[in-house]
């Protein structure tokens, strides 16, 4: 309570602290304040008291907690869902890991990822064995990858190269391997729910970071023709709202593309979401690049380097730093657009929602239940990741020469 | 050590630029990647002039544009295969060319996607209960053969006492956008001086949300649609399907343009599915069907002579394939609608035979 | 770069491949051909598509009878009318959106930052939690909310809400009574310009003389005066009530007559409406903590009132902050106004895509749906740079 201090309070002269001061300041220092207060006070507590009694007696839940497998995967074959549940267990155990080696905010997300698993699993709900098993072994990884972590092993790259792997293996696993009989090929149009939400907007934000690079220094650019071209692109991108360079990418890209050349959909869409995402991302960049002093290119110009050395080893790896939470912000905003995919008939989370609904002649009017699912899915991912990114933003800030 | 994290996360993304673009490939040969790699898109995979019976053999897979959402036409059983009439007529075509009614990849498409779809090829067969009109045909590909006689209804409350349309007069219609249902709609009550209000959606289970809802007082579609709609209402004895027919609305399985071949492919399965309902060849009875002493049955099922089979390279016995695997039309008209549906019960009405007084008719295999 | 330096060198011995005039010319050549080599790759599919496989390029159907009716529309339609005017009723039903969710969201996200602001601890911490709800859940969720389970679930037209006075509220829409002109229209008309005229005449003259002679003359409250009072005097003189009111009356199926808001446009304004809000009042708290603490104190100690250190003070000093993300954010909400086609509201990106089935013209269609959205983005960014810039120029 004391947080809600100002610090001129120090200045003054002691006066006995407690609830009542706290409220008398905070709620009822003047007329006006306590009109406030009580008017909205009021309104909080009929406006909470509507929400309980709605979320634990007159809500139906029963279309969610009938189809969470659906909302999980999507229609993912379930003799096949081994894979995912390798992928999840193989993320806990490389966040064990940057838990120890980097610390941080990273030991949010672990803690975070965890928790949620680990109290999914003690559920006292009917699950299967397996699936209570799998969802207890994620923290135990969690904790095997912090040990992990204390060993040689434990370094900043042989991290970051895990991820890195573990990036590929997971496409290597959801996709299969022609002629693996252990491993079929699992056609991308099965893909869907949560799992698909997340695919979309991790490659989408993987890469675009390369394109979004490249197209902030083209637009930094001293070559003309370079600097139009890439002006061109992001301002035609950002001038536009991401359903129409979604539908684009769904149906008219392949107007454009020879005869029997076809693109797989949830990869087209993926397309989209990446040039979409480049172009913002490269104006996120520029504000890095924009933002490094020129003394720093002066510098290592007199050191001997040439442009492309100076931008590569001096102004970039600056400018990246700068920018780190701009893209952690982006990639949440990229997160919340994947639900547009919808729109171009992907199976992703929403789309999983209404196919729900029309799945039983008795959820079809539960519409509220079934989006109010949804909507706090995303809350709980969006706010642990913004409240990460203010934390990094923070400790980057601090580390700022 | 942060320069080697820098360059090890570009290498990193730079490599799933790649594997993400050619991940894909596995699965079908002739993909090429995304234009971030344009040197390589300009080489398209597949060979010039070679006809779609070819390229899709080499693929081992016919592509059928479908849908998952419709009652009776194509939808998901509780084994998430896809089933329906439209579903069935692309597992022949399957089944003629690979004798295998599964060797089907299936394209859910929205309204929207269909005339696309079949431009750019992306499918071998749209069967997505489409209307064949004039310009489509023109615009988007080659319809083959009406498979289903239909026609637009109107469905209303029973409470609303509506008989006819012109009891309609200032309703609020719930209709699907970019059909031809929605023009129809508008044809059919400024003819006859009517008033009304649309609410339109771009897909159709949120039209018939709205219209459960209360949104709307009327919402309207092929009658087969509104049919497959009402049964899966929470109480369907509350809604009435007028008596009254708006338009023609013929389905039709169509194709993309371009290779006359296949267009003949396609419509001659087709042909084989009515014929083999006139001859009274089923799945069931096939195999004796080839000791038949009627010529015409033995012609069908190729133990004699040729109905152009060779021509349209296809094997002699593909007709026999064809039925062993889905049946004739009247068998998959009865899987999904009739007496003892799957899906619900509709009355064929037109689409009986000509024999029977219908309009389901074909020409004859010689 | 220092084109001396480079000159220097290239009088030297270097090799023509060393040359950085020579490499940067290659550079740009290069990059040169394979975008425009890959665009033209791309133009020469769809011209060759278009030969093989019927699809049509031109805009020659932007006369013809569009043939569909359209659920809602500021200026008179029906399905007997033009492709292109079935797309101007679309381009003017987004920026009815869009303009109206503007004045909207601004509002409210003035309130909510002022609250979020507020030494009041219960008041602060509504508007935190309101601000961090909303931008974290999707704005498509966030339609489907409001539209399917808020709006589709509002009582039958039959048993409408009755709000004070003649407004109706239920599934099929907001009923209200709408003003009709009569005859004496034209001559009221008169009074109000006449009016506002002098309002705007007088705030300023009567504004300039109190800054020069120190005497206050109340311009403010003046102009009010003038701009309400002589319309009312008007209301009297022109004899007939100049307007009457529609009432909405209930029909057969539905209300008609009076004022009617579809409740497809109500969820999309609402939804854009608080979703956009969450984030200017984010973009207004952080141009007021800008303003420097000592200005508000300074303000205090002549003597101002809260309100006139916001208006006369915080506010004008903030603007400078507030302003270019505020832009962002009004063309964030123009551009998230295309999620109407999940909620049946005809909006521009909805009736392109209707065209598009109807026509059979993806790519004229959808050159023509990106094109506006461009041209109203780049407009909207220049004028508001132009105003961005002049706002800067008063700083010093």
């Amino acid at each position: 309570m004391s947080v809600n201090t100002t610090t001129a309070e120090e200045v003054r002269p002691p006066s006995p602290p407690g609830p009542i001061r706290w409220l008398k300041k905070n709620l009822f220092s003047n007329w006006y304040n306590s009109l406030l207060t009580v008017i909205s006070g009021v309104i909080v507590f009929f406006a909470l008291k509507a929400v309980i009694l709605w979320v634990f007696f007159e809500a139906n839940w029963d279309p969610v907690t009938h189809s969470l497998k659906l909302f999980a995967v999507g229609q993912y074959p379930p003799d096949q869902l081994w894979r995912v549940g390798t992928i999840v267990c193989m993320v806990s155990f490389l966040f064990g890991v940057s838990w120890k080696v980097w610390g941080g905010t990273v030991r949010t997300f672990a803690l975070a990822i965890a928790l949620v698993l680990g109290v999914a699993g003690l559920l006292p709900v009917s699950m299967g064995l397996g699936l209570r098993l799998w969802f207890l072994s994620n923290p135990l990884l969690t904790a095997i990858g912090y040990q992990v972590g204390r060993t040689p092993v434990g370094k900043s790259k042989w991290v970051a190269l895990g991820w890195v792997v573990s990036f590929f293996l997971t496409i290597i696993l959801l996709t299969g391997i022609e002629g693996l009989p252990w491993l079929p090929p699992v056609k991308s149009g099965l893909w869907g729910g949560l799992l698909l939400t997340f695919l979309l907007a991790m490659v989408g934000i993987a890469a675009s970071f390369p394109i979004g690079v490249a197209l902030a220094l083209g637009r930094q650019s001293s070559l003309p023709v370079v600097k139009a071209f890439c002006v061109l692109f992001i301002e035609l991108v950002r001038g536009v709202p991401l359903v129409t360079v979604l539908f684009m990418a769904s149906i008219i890209l392949p107007l454009f593309l020879p005869e029997d050349v076809r693109i797989d959909r949830v990869l087209r869409a993926m397309m989209g979401m990446t040039l979409f995402a480049a172009a913002y991302m490269a104006e996120n960049v520029r504000g890095g690049l924009q933002a490094i002093p020129k003394g720093q290119v002066e510098a290592a110009k007199a050191v001997g380097l040439n442009g492309f050395q100076t931008m590569a080893l001096i102004v970039l790896p600056q400018a990246l730093r700068l920018v780190i939470p701009a893209i952690v912000g982006q990639f949440i905003a990229l997160f919340m657009d994947t639900t547009l995919a919808v729109i171009v008939g992907l199976m992703e989370l929403l789309a999983v929602g209404r196919a729900v609904l029309e799945s039983n002649v008795e959820w079809k009017l539960l519409n509220m239940e079934v989006y109010i699912f949804i909507a706090a899915i995303f809350w709980i991912f969006n706010y642990s990741m913004s409240y990460a990114s203010r934390r990094l933003e923070a400790a980057l800030g601090v580390g700022k020469r | 050590m942060s320069r080697k994290i820098f360059a090890l996360l570009s290498l990193f993304v730079v490599l799933s630029i790649l594997l993400t673009a050619c991940a894909q490939q596995a699965e079908c040969p002739e993909c090429t990647p995304c234009p971030e790699c344009p040197e390589e898109a300009a080489a398209p995979a597949a060979e010039e002039g070679q006809s779609r019976l070819e390229i899709v053999k080499e693929r081992g897979k016919v592509v059928c544009g479908s849908r998952t959402d419709l009652l009776g036409f194509g939808y998901l059983d509780e084994n998430g295969r896809n089933v329906g009439f439209d579903i069935d007529l692309c597992r022949a075509v399957a089944a003629a060319i690979f004798n295998d009614p599964e060797a089907v990849e299936f394209v859910p498409l929205t309204a929207a996607e269909r005339g696309p779809a079949l431009q750019t090829n992306e499918v071998d067969i749209l069967s997505r209960n489409c209307t064949w009109t004039s310009s489509r045909d023109a615009q988007w590909g080659n319809f083959t053969v009406i498979m289903f006689y239909d026609g637009q209804g109107m469905m209303v409350r029973k409470d609303s006492g509506a008989t006819k349309l012109e009891d309609l007069d200032g309703a609020t219609v719930c209709v699907t956008t970019g059909t031809t249902t929605e023009l129809n709609l508008a044809d059919n009550f400024r003819s006859r001086g009517l008033d009304f209000t649309p609410v339109t959606f771009e897909d159709t289970a949120s039209v018939y949300n709205a219209y459960e809802e209360g949104r709307c007082d009327a919402a309207t579609s092929d009658k087969s649609q509104l049919a497959a709609v009402r049964a899966g209402f929470a109480n369907p004895d509350d809604h009435v399907i007028l008596d009254v027919t708006m338009s023609k609305e013929p389905l039709t399985p169509a194709v993309p343009q371009g290779d006359d071949q296949w267009f003949d492919i396609v419509k001659t399965v087709m042909y084989v599915l009515i014929n083999a309902e006139e001859l009274g060849v089923t799945s069931q009875n096939v195999d004796e069907m080839m000791n038949s002493d009627s010529p015409e049955i033995r012609r069908m099922l190729g133990v004699e002579g040729d109905f152009g089979q060779s021509d349209l390279g296809l094997s002699k016995d593909f007709a026999a394939n064809v039925i062993r695997a889905v049946g004739n039309y009247g068998e998959i008209y009865d899987r999904y609608m009739g007496p003892n549906g799957d899906a619900f019960t509709l009355d064929r009405g037109i689409n009986k035979l000509w024999k029977d007084g219908g309009l389901i008719y074909a020409p004859p295999l010689r | 770069m220092s084109q001396e330096h480079i000159q220097v060198i290239t009088s030297s011995n270097i090799p023509l491949w060393r040359d950085e005039r020579i490499i940067k010319g290659i550079v740009q050549v290069i990059s040169a051909i394979a975008v425009i080599g890959f665009v033209a790759f791309a133009i020469g599919n769809v011209i060759n598509a278009a030969h093989e496989r019927g699809l049509s390029l031109g805009y020659d159907f932007i006369n013809q009878s569009a043939g569909f009716p359209l659920a809602e529309s500021v200026i008179p339609y029906d399905e007997s009318k033009s492709f292109g005017y079935a797309f101007l009723v679309g381009v003017l039903n987004t920026l009815r959106a869009a303009l109206v969710g503007i004045v909207a969201a601004t509002l409210l996200g003035t309130l909510a930052a002022l609250a979020r602001l507020s030494t009041n601890w219960l008041v602060n911490k509504i508007a935190s939690v309101y601000i961090e709800t909303v931008r974290n859940i999707p704005l498509l969720v966030q339609l489907f909310i409001w539209y399917f389970a808020v709006f589709q679930g509002l009582p039958d037209v039959q048993e409408s809400i009755r709000w004070p006075g003649p407004i109706f509220l239920s599934k099929r829409g907001i009923y209200m009574p709408a003003p009709v002109p009569t005859g004496t229209f034209g001559a009221w008309m008169g009074f109000v310009i006449v009016g506002l005229v002098l309002a705007i005449v007088l705030r300023i003259v009567l504004g300039r003389y109190q800054l020069q002679t120190g005497r206050t003359t109340y311009p403010v409250a003046t102009a009010f005066a003038v701009f309400f009072g002589l319309p009312l005097l008007g209301w009297f003189i022109v004899g007939q009530s100049p307007l009457t009111v529609d009432l909405p009356v209930m029909g057969k199926f539905n209300f008609t007559g009076g004022l009617r808001l579809t409740i497809e446009y109500a969820a999309l304004l609402t939804g854009l409406v608080i979703y956009t809000g969450a984030f200017i009042a984010e973009v207004v708290r952080a141009g007021i903590l800008a303003v420097n603490r000592g200005q508000f104190e300074a303000a205090r100690a002549l003597g101002l009132s809260n309100m006139q250190v916001l208006r006369l003070v915080v506010f004008p000093q903030a603007m400078r902050v507030i302003i270019p993300p505020l832009i962002s954010q009004y063309l964030n909400l123009t551009k998230n106004s295309s999620l109407a086609v999940a909620v049946g509201y005809p909006d521009l990106f909805y009736v392109g895509r209707t065209i598009i089935n109807q026509a059979g013209r993806a790519v004229p269609v959808f050159s023509m749906v990106m094109g506006v959205y461009l041209f109203t983005s780049l407009t909207t960014s220049v004028l508001m740079n132009f105003y961005n810039r002049r706002v800067q120029l008063v700083e010093r």
